[in-house]
């Protein structure tokens, strides 16, 4: 893995890293990939077999199941920016692009 | 003090709930500045111990089995109205708004919740040193680690503060800290617990069990937690899995050839000294191959971060947790997330985009899950021979503070824990012969392993070799 890689994977998954992380990071998880390699051993490619657990998926009635309202309060708490009963964020539309 | 004795005495009128949250609290004033087991200790667990003693006062026979029993939860289980941080410094300042299924299990049960514990950050670790807010220490030595990731948890029942606390175990992170504590740690079938309101880390991994004292009282509260939740559709009813049955005596399984290399000499010592006790008890202990257990580790560490990565995508600075601002929305999450987040957490958030991207998906993760699969066939096929599979539960004990330099060999801690969460068997630990390290006896713990759904054979072995010992 190159430290390109690194930090294509720290775009992917939106955490900025800066150089000596992504040093770090680059050898670390090269060691940890090379460790798991091991299951190369186990199965070949074209062999993946794929199991469903022995639980299936529970359905209910699709309808409100609390007061609506009752949560408001407590998660508007939660919000590092708001306006009023409005979570603020950036804009994510550029005119400009 | 156990919540079995803690009963008896309420019952008997030996004791009342205030005296002993009162005790409880006294004793974590006293000795926590030093250990570091709880991030918040609650003061109105007092107010409550008025209340289960006016219910004791009315129809003591008739009270919940916890009535009046302090108990530490893992600040990873959601409480409402009190601040649930996952050890993260992303969540310093987040109060939960609901409470977890097992909170409120528990305390119709009648517990008196009385901290949170310390953790590694989004249980992610096997030393609590990952916590963003500093680490715990070993009641039992405080120069090392009490194990993680409940290394706070194990802690909080170690230093005497409770008799129970709660944990979480995604590969070994209630078993390995009970044995660094000296403790009983129990990770049940997955499933057999409700995992909603808990922060998911694999999701087909984590459940939540005790670590106490005693297996007694390890089963009580197991018994409390567990059961069908509608919120949590992967639980299991009693028809899930075939009936395991008790018996009069085991034969436990024990794979050599896992135990052959990189366990330390002490540990292996005080295992094959627990064998010993287990056939002059009557059991039978044979050798088993169980192969794919030893690729387990493997396994684990494509499954796991890739379910990390995804699990952990919500952590995003915007509804909730702290927001780092930036000077787009795409700067805000990279900022958010990039100080909010630990090394390790980080770590494995790469790890888990890269296994699960497009042209290694099934290179990594499809080859862990084929192999996770062959895991479960091998260990089905093995427990049609015998009744429990035994193994020490971690290969050293406590080690000290920043004795594990690299990350691979922390993730090596895990090598005896992880292949159970990968099938989704139930274990326990419970503490084995102790090891002298520099004039002191470090706590060492014995796994024993169960087909699914083998609870009741796990806690009666576990009662005989370790309870009434």
């Amino acid at each position: 893995m190159t430290k390109e890689e690194i930090k294509h994977l720290g775009h992917l998954s939106r955490i900025k890293l800066d150089d000596a992380q992504v040093e770090k990071f680059n050898i670390e998880i090269d060691a940890v990939l090379e460790y798991v390699s091991q299951i190369n051993e186990i199965v070949a490619e074209g062999e993946l077999t794929k199991t469903v657990g022995p639980v299936q998926n529970i359905f209910r009635e699709d309808v409100i199941t609390n007061e609506p309202g009752s949560y408001t309060e407590v998660l508007l708490d939660e919000m590092p920016e708001k306006e009023g009963d409005l979570l603020k964020v950036k804009k994510i539309l550029n005119p400009e692009e | 003090m156990t919540v079995r004795e803690l009963r008896d005495k309420y019952l008997s009128g030996e004791v009342s709930p205030v005296t002993v949250i009162k005790e409880s609290l006294g004793l974590i004033n006293d000795k926590d500045e030093e250990i570091h087991a709880y991030l918040d200790v609650y003061e109105n667990a007092l107010e409550e111990a008025v209340k289960a003693e006016e219910c004791l006062s009315i129809d003591k026979d008739d009270t919940p089995p916890l009535t009046g029993i302090p108990i530490a939860i893992k600040n990873n289980i959601l409480y409402k109205a009190h601040k649930a941080t996952g050890g993260s410094k992303i969540l310093e300042n987040y109060t939960a708004t609901y409470n977890a299924t097992i909170v409120d299990k528990l305390k119709k049960a009648g517990a008196i919740i009385v901290g949170s514990t310390n953790m590694d950050e989004f249980a992610m670790g096997s030393s609590t040193e990952n916590s963003a807010f500093g680490p715990t220490k070993n009641p039992t030595d405080i120069t090392r680690v009490p194990g993680g990731s409940s290394g706070g948890s194990a802690a909080a029942v170690a230093m005497g503060s409770v008799p129970v606390a709660i944990g979480t175990d995604t590969g070994g992170s209630i078993r390995q800290p009970a044995s660094y504590c000296g403790l009983v740690g129990f990770k049940p079938t997955y499933g057999a617990v409700s995992r909603y309101g808990l922060m998911a880390m694999g999701s087909s991994l984590d459940q939540a069990g005790p670590l106490t004292n005693t297996v007694t009282d390890a089963e009580l509260v197991h018994n409390v937690i567990a059961g069908q939740d509608n919120m949590d559709m992967t639980t299991i009813s009693n028809d899930t899995y075939p009936k395991v049955e008790e018996k009069d005596k085991y034969t436990i399984g024990v794979p050599r050839d896992f135990l052959a290399s990189g366990i330390d000499e002490d540990v292996l010592g005080a295992f094959e000294s627990h064998l010993e006790d287990l056939r002059l008890a009557g059991h039978d202990v044979v050798d088993v191959k169980l192969p794919l257990f030893a690729k387990g580790l493997a396994a684990y560490y494509v499954v796991m971060p890739a379910e990390v990565s995804s699990n952990l995508a919500r952590y995003d600075g915007i509804r909730y947790g702290s927001r780092v601002d930036g000077e787009d929305l795409l700067a805000v999450y990279e900022n958010s997330r990039g100080e909010g987040f630990g090394d390790e957490v980080k770590r494995r958030i790469l790890l888990g985009t890269y296994v699960l991207s497009s042209g290694y998906y099934d290179a990594y993760y499809g080859k862990a899950e084929a192999v996770r699969q062959l895991m479960r066939e091998e260990l089905n096929q093995v427990f049609t021979e015998i009744d429990i599979i035994a193994t020490p539960t971690a290969p050293t004990p406590a080690f000290k503070f920043g004795a594990q330099k690299d990350p691979l060999s922390m993730y090596k801690q895990d090598i005896f824990t992880v292949p159970v969460n990968l099938t989704g068997v139930p274990a326990i630990s419970i503490p084995a012969k102790s090891v002298e390290r520099e004039g002191k006896s470090l706590p060492v713990g014995v796994q024993y392993i169960a087909p699914h759904a083998g609870e009741v054979r796990l806690f009666d072995l576990g009662k005989r070799m370790h309870d009434q010992v």
